[in-house]
């Protein structure tokens, strides 16, 4: 092959939890610097497959490569795969026993050996750049929901990954604060970010996406342009489901 | 002072506003304030009068609260030596024991919970111990150790001193005790911040020291110090292996004078002694709420 290995390769993933088939062969390719947004209904699977890619959860069968690396082989550090893939989780998941500033020098100089100066220059250059400078010091419960996604933005990116994997992140949110983490999210894609975004916001879908997967029934049941998806759906699930969006007023 | 004068002075209005305005004047006002005080004043006057009008009341009095004898247990003579003075053993002894039993109970909850085929008789092992130590009276760990190792005739382990093995056999029973209580901590940390902290590329123990620990331990700290009160009276129990502690030197005492008023002594200093620690693990909960609730306003 002549073309770099894709940053991500999903080959027919497959994962049960116990008689629960979630991903039924999924077959996923992300290119370096591309923005891939999956959409479905709840259970789909999306969320599983995230959590399959960054190993925290085994996959059953099939294939995943990680810039042509396979994540299963034998011999591979998942620690040191998982530093350069990040992961933003619905629920934030930041520390709440540290400051704002600890949760996200704590891997950089656990994990990537940094010294407390340069984890916490890093840092602090990356909370200045989403605004939250001031919040250094704060605790995590001081924070507002926006402001904790942010948080925890930042704090994956700290580890400099090459791909970001976020879990609708804008799930756990009031209205109010959804824009702020979005906007987090579009810089970064502005900035070439290789990002996999499970997301329930269909019209920031539509907006930042270079690609659409519609998962449906642990599988990729249609892919394309956003163009593609959310005006001329081909699959019929497709169609369905995003009827039901439009019905529910949310695109 | 009169309990209508008491009660009367606290309903004053202005006496509530500017004076220093307590939590309990707060949460009562300034009728409820005239209740709980009538109410704790014939509650425990029940009590005392219920010991002074006794039939026995004068020779219990003179048995237990003979001051000459409460002197003599407190500053001890030259045939008998003070509680107060054989006090300082209990308290070595629980430091000391209080100290060895964080450690070895962190190591049997985290053994306890490693994963993965090869750790399976580790596991086993804190399993075990912790069954073994808590089904087993303490009176009896102390007889065993107490008489059994000095029987084994081993050079170093034998021919330890009694307050040696009464401290080892405490660390042994408590240690099983609190091992539970970081476990319960441990298992109350949601598994979503273990796999925060692994997705950031953080190793299992990495994890586990930085992220589940600190949160687990601040939440068991109550029912941790709960645990050392008990650990402070049951010092006292290492007196069954000869050692000469607190409550041993008041039954001497007592068995010399033919007068318990050791043993109120001896009473009053554990009690003394465990209500520091019983007020500050109060403090922390309190501390623990406030903190809760000031994250639940936003």
């Amino acid at each position: 092959m002549s073309h770099p290995a894709p940053a991500l390769h999903l080959e027919d993933v497959h994962k049960s939890f116990g008689p629960v088939h979630v991903l039924r062969g999924i077959d996923l390719s992300v290119a370096a610097h591309e923005v891939i947004c999956l959409i479905g209904a709840s259970g789909s699977g999306k969320s599983t497959l995230l959590k399959c890619v960054n190993v925290l959860e085994p996959v059953d069968s099939g294939r995943i490569l990680v810039e042509g690396a396979d994540v299963a082989a034998r011999g591979v550090d998942v620690n040191q795969l998982r530093r350069r893939i990040g992961i933003v989780f619905q629920a934030f998941n930041l520390f709440p026993h540290m400051t704002v500033l600890r949760n996200i020098t704590l891997a950089p100089e656990q994990a990537l050996g940094l010294s407390r100066q340069e984890a916490r220059r890093g840092a602090e250059e990356l909370l200045e750049r989403f605004g939250l400078a001031d919040k250094s010091n704060e605790y995590p419960d001081r924070l507002s929901g926006g402001q904790q996604q942010r948080v925890a933005i930042v704090r994956a990116l700290a580890m400099r990954p090459d791909i970001m994997l976020l879990d609708e992140v804008t799930s756990a949110l009031d209205p109010e604060l959804v824009a702020e983490v979005l906007d987090v999210i579009r810089e970064l894609a502005h900035g070439g970010m290789t990002m996999l975004i499970a997301t329930h916001e269909m019209g920031f879908a539509r907006d930042i996406a270079d690609r659409v997967c519609f998962l449906d029934e642990g599988v990729v049941a249609e892919q394309g342009s956003p163009d593609q998806i959310f005006t001329a759906p081909q699959h019929k699930r497709t169609q369905q489901f995003l009827q039901r969006i439009i019905d529910a007023g949310r695109l | 002072m009169s309990p209508e004068k008491e009660a009367g002075s606290a309903g004053d209005p202005s006496v509530l506003k500017n004076g220093p305005v307590d939590r309990g004047s707060r949460m009562f006002g300034g009728r409820g304030f005239l209740i709980s005080t009538t109410s704790t004043l014939v509650f425990f006057g029940a009590i005392v009068a219920a010991v002074v009008l006794a039939p026995g009341s004068a020779i219990v009095r003179e048995r237990f609260f003979d001051p000459t004898y409460i002197e003599l247990a407190l500053f001890g003579s030259e045939t008998s030596p003070s509680v107060v003075g054989a006090f300082v053993l209990n308290i070595k002894m629980f430091v000391i024991a209080e100290i060895l039993i964080l450690v070895l109970a962190l190591v049997i909850a985290v053994v306890r919970g490693i994963p993965g085929p090869a750790f399976f008789p580790f596991r086993l092992v804190a399993i075990a111990y912790t069954d073994l130590f808590r089904g087993v009276p303490l009176i009896l760990v102390l007889y065993m150790i107490g008489f059994g190792v000095p029987g084994l005739g081993l050079k170093f382990f034998s021919s330890q001193s009694d307050v040696t093995f009464g401290v080892a056999a405490l660390v042994l029973v408590y240690s099983a005790y609190v091992a539970e209580v970081y476990r319960a901590g441990i298992d109350s940390v949601h598994e979503s911040q273990t796999a925060a902290a692994r997705s950031l590329g953080l190793s299992r123990r990495q994890s586990l020291r930085f992220v589940v620990l600190p949160q687990a331990i601040r939440r068991v700290i109550p029912p941790l110090l709960n645990d050392f009160i008990g650990l402070q009276k049951d010092t006292a129990l290492v007196s069954v292996l000869g050692s000469i502690e607190a409550a041993r030197a008041a039954q001497i005492q007592a068995a010399e004078q033919f007068n318990y008023s050791s043993y109120v002594v001896a009473a009053a200093l554990f009690v003394l002694m465990t209500i520091p620690l019983a007020r500050f693990t109060d403090h922390l909960i309190e501390r623990a709420r406030r903190r809760r609730q000031a994250g639940a306003v936003l």
